[in-house]
């Protein structure tokens, strides 16, 4: 009589305890789900450059393109898209400009490589002028060498 | 002698290597749209929210898109000469107001006038992004098989149109 009495409230309150915690589940995957994309998108945003500030990424500006585009990140990557797909989308509408790492191209060989041109180059003189200053020292052959040896005899 | 000669060449070619930097413009990104069809866009228009136009309705004509808005002081600098050229009737120039509100644009539009056969609305600012918009204005020369042909960044000033946009329109036009 009496479980017959509270067996509809136990199984309300199972029912409900499962429903929470299938609720619970969800919201948990939701938020792993959303941690790991806000990850991606915030990976993302650091490769790529806002075009108002130049030299800040989309991630460090607030510019209201950056948000835009920020937006459209999430939007993509919510949507299934891969980050090769993303950042073909932004290079496809603001050119390569947008991507902090440039890619190496015929284009952009003086870029990649100047540096280290310079470096070379730098290297080079330096050790031109080293040599000449050793060369400049003093040298004395052996004749002098005797010479100076009787001198201070 | 010669080794002044040789300090001085170097010191000389890298002058004129700053010279030439500090003269480019770093805000004129080339836009990789040159050269492609320009973006689908169906929008709606500013003045008559319930009218739709796309830029396949001007496919065969050549025409001016001109990005603007009504909280871009530099687009108020650029409108007498955007003016100018819609008045000389080189070919249409259609607006695009990009991320403004309408009771904001149509007082700008009735206080410095309205040069434009149409004005698209895009409220969002989503046709910029396929535009590859990011410092209004912004001004497109596209031709008669709606491909971009020239961009120019930045407000547009009689010589951008003297030297580039105008024959440019009248080479595409073949007049």
């Amino acid at each position: 009589m009496i479980s017959s009495f509270f067996a509809p409230l136990i199984t309300g309150v199972a029912r409900s305890a499962a429903g929470f915690c299938l609720l619970a589940t969800l919201a948990l995957h939701a938020l792993a789900d959303d941690a790991s994309l806000e990850r991606r998108a915030l990976a993302l945003e650091r490769e790529l450059r806002c075009l108002v500030c130049q030299n800040q990424t989309l991630a460090e500006s607030n510019a209201p393109l950056a948000l835009d585009l920020r937006g459209q990140i999430r939007e993509q990557l919510a949507a299934g898209k891969s980050e090769r797909e993303i950042t073909d989308y932004m290079v496809a509408r603001y050119g390569d400009f947008v991507l902090y790492r440039p890619p190496l191209k015929s284009t952009t060989v003086l870029l990649w490589v100047g540096p280290f041109a310079f470096l070379l180059g730098g290297f080079y003189l330096l050790a031109r002028v080293l040599r000449r200053r050793r060369i400049g020292a003093p040298q004395l052959s052996d004749a002098d060498r005797s010479r100076a040896a009787k001198l201070l005899e | 002698m010669k080794k002044v000669g040789w300090t001085l060449g170097v010191f000389a070619a890298l002058v004129l290597l700053l010279a030439i930097g500090l003269r480019l413009n770093p805000r004129e990104v080339p836009s990789p749209l040159i050269g492609k069809a320009a973006p689908p866009f169906d929008l709606p228009l500013l003045q008559q929210p319930d009218k739709r136009f796309n830029e396949k309705q001007m496919l065969g004509r050549v025409w001016i898109l001109n990005v603007w808005a009504s909280w871009c002081p530099p687009c108020l600098v650029e409108h007498p000469v955007v003016t100018r050229v819609a008045r000389a009737g080189l070919a249409p120039v259609i607006g695009l107001n990009y991320k403004d509100a309408r009771e904001e644009a149509l007082p700008w539009l009735e206080r410095n006038g309205n040069p434009y056969q149409l004005i698209v609305y895009d409220r969002d600012g989503r046709i910029g992004i396929d535009y590859g918009v990011y410092g209004v204005p912004e001004t497109y020369v596209i031709d008669r098989q709606g491909v971009i042909r020239y961009k120019h960044i930045g407000p547009l000033t009689a010589e951008v149109v003297q030297q580039k946009v105008e024959p440019l329109v009248k080479e595409l036009t073949g007049r």
